[in-house]
């Protein structure tokens, strides 16, 4: 049954120095007050999961809490390069980082594997890329397969099974039943693929009000509950907040530049305390 | 942009929206990426496409803006969708099938038998020249859309002989290899750059200059080209964006979310 605790205990609880910490999104609902979070309590050697890194892997990869990363688009969506990450990819700074690419096909599917109970999971794709190239030589979660029916050459992708997802809902009801709706990306199927699990809300309601195309998770599939109104910004909870389009943009000035992104760190992370 | 290829009148980035919106019908379905496919596909939609399906990566199926994203996700595309699926969704059950017309896609690299790349920027990928984005949905889209348009600006730099990462597979070595691959799509149609458009050769799969654009000319395109271009016999000409179509295109552009007020 889902603990409603404050983020900082939820992320000192869930998420220790060497995890596989997936944190998801897409575009909407991205966890940043929590990825702030774990920048604020210095977890190390993590090995970062997102289909996009974002913003939010940027500043956690700046700020050295990152080994390795897996993901499948890493851009300032709308606006250019992740600096931060480049920086630590073409000049290890501020530590090496280890990449594991795929495409978000792949990441998708790898996480339907984890949350379904399979190794593997298995698609249409990857056939003739650079990637599935790579993954030959260095047996790294995507490899050739054919179908035993009808002898189709198609690709299997390895499970994904992080030691802790975190995701940002709009609401969780006081039993800890999350719901989230708008565009609600691989959140669901990274949840039931982690050991466990973190859920930052804008709202803690009486009572679930249903919603079209909501995802609803149960309580007793989620680990922690969290309040952190405005917790996706600059990313946004649809119905709660908007997007920050200019914040993204000014992004790019503030990571290109390791002073600028260290002033930034102390300002606005370690300077704050947790929601 | 090139003076050559921007006169008076409109941009390259016009003239490359323009391009791709009239490759666009009505009622056609379209993976949309952010950026000049999202113009082009919102350009159609608001001319002579009205019934164009805009489906993005982030689940949207059917999104109808009435002004430009900034992202795949703003909110935007989400309360106007027919419907919003999940990621799982939309690239299993939605692109994986062959359900999707038109893809739009990027390059940061793009070859003689449009491969793509859009990883890294030199020949070890561990110590690459330049770390780029990486794949996003773009090897599926290349693989399961039924056409796709390349949208990329043209210089030696982005046209080579051979990419340097094939991040997504246009024509492989060349003939018959979409077909070994077992990639179901027909793979890139049109690759519409800043000085005209490229088609594939039907039968060496190599890309052809099929078309320049108002006062550019073929020698200027392959001079940009890191391989020996070639141009197709009956060389046609783009006429250039009309004045209602640039109207249009501009009044969509001024809906973009202004980050700092600038639209543009």
């Amino acid at each position: 049954m889902a603990e409603i605790v404050s983020l900082a205990e939820a992320i000192a609880d869930a998420i220790h120095d060497g995890d596989t910490v997936a944190m998801e999104g897409f575009t909407h609902l991205i966890p940043h007050a929590a990825g702030r979070e774990v920048i604020r309590q210095r977890r190390r050697d993590l090995t970062l999961v997102r289909m996009t890194p974002d913003v939010i892997y940027d500043q956690m990869i700046g700020a050295g809490c990152a080994r390795k990363l897996v993901f499948s688009w890493g851009g300032n969506p709308g606006v250019g390069s992740l600096h931060r990450f480049r920086d630590a990819v073409e000049h290890s700074w501020p530590a090496p980082l280890e990449l594991e690419e795929h495409s978000h096909a792949g990441m998708a599917n790898r996480y339907v594997a984890g949350a379904s109970g399979l190794p593997f999971a298995v698609l249409r794709g990857y056939n003739g890329t650079g990637l599935a190239s790579r993954a030959a030589k260095s047996r790294a979660n995507i490899a050739e397969i054919s179908c035993p029916f009808t002898g189709d050459t198609l690709t299997a992708v390895a499970a994904l099974r992080p030691d802790v997802t975190v995701i940002h809902a709009q609401q969780a009801d006081r039993a800890g039943n999350v719901q989230l709706w708008g565009i609600t990306g691989v959140q669901k199927e990274a949840v039931l693929a982690a050991a466990r699990s973190v859920v930052t809300v804008e709202e803690i309601v009486d009572v679930l009000d249903p919603r079209p195309g909501a995802v609803v998770l149960p309580g007793w599939a989620v680990g922690y509950v969290a309040l952190a109104p405005g917790g996706a910004h600059p990313s946004y909870a649809l119905g709660y907040t908007v997007r920050d389009n200019d914040f993204y943009v000014a992004w790019d000035a503030i990571s290109r530049d390791r002073e600028a992104f260290g002033r930034w760190l102390d300002r606005h992370v370690y300077a704050e305390a947790a929601p | 942009m090139t003076a050559a290829a921007a006169p008076a009148g409109y941009t390259a980035d016009e003239i490359m929206t323009v391009t791709a919106a009239r490759a666009l019908r009505d009622r056609m379905t379209c993976f949309v990426g952010i950026g000049l496919p999202s113009e082009a596909a919102n350009l159609a939609r608001a001319t002579h496409a009205p019934n164009l399906v805009l489906i993005y990566e982030s689940g949207t199926i059917g999104a109808k803006p009435g002004s430009l994203p900034l992202s795949i996700g703003d909110g935007i595309l989400a309360t106007t969708a027919d419907a919003v699926v999940s990621v799982p969704e939309i690239f299993n059950y939605w692109l994986q099938p062959g359900r999707i017309d038109i893809g739009f896609l990027g390059a940061a690299q793009i070859d003689r038998f449009a491969n793509i790349n859009t990883t890294v920027i030199g020949a070890d990928y561990a110590e690459p020249k330049v770390r780029l984005p990486g794949a996003g949905g773009a090897p599926e889209i290349a693989a399961s859309c039924r056409e796709v348009i390349v949208i990329v600006r043209q210089t030696l730099q982005t046209f080579v002989e051979r990419v340097d990462f094939v991040t997504s597979v246009g024509f492989g070595d060349g003939p018959g290899s979409r077909k070994y691959l077992g990639l179901t799509g027909a793979g890139p149609q049109k690759i519409i750059t800043n000085l005209g458009v490229l088609e594939p050769d039907p039968q060496t799969c190599e890309l052809v200059l099929t078309a320049v654009y108002p006062r550019v000319s073929p020698e200027q395109v392959r001079e940009r080209t890191g391989w020996d271009l070639r141009v197709a016999p009956g060389l046609g000409e783009v006429p250039a964006p009309g004045a209602s179509e640039l109207a249009m295109l501009r009044d969509l552009r001024a809906t973009i979310p202004a980050p700092g007020g600038a639209a543009s």
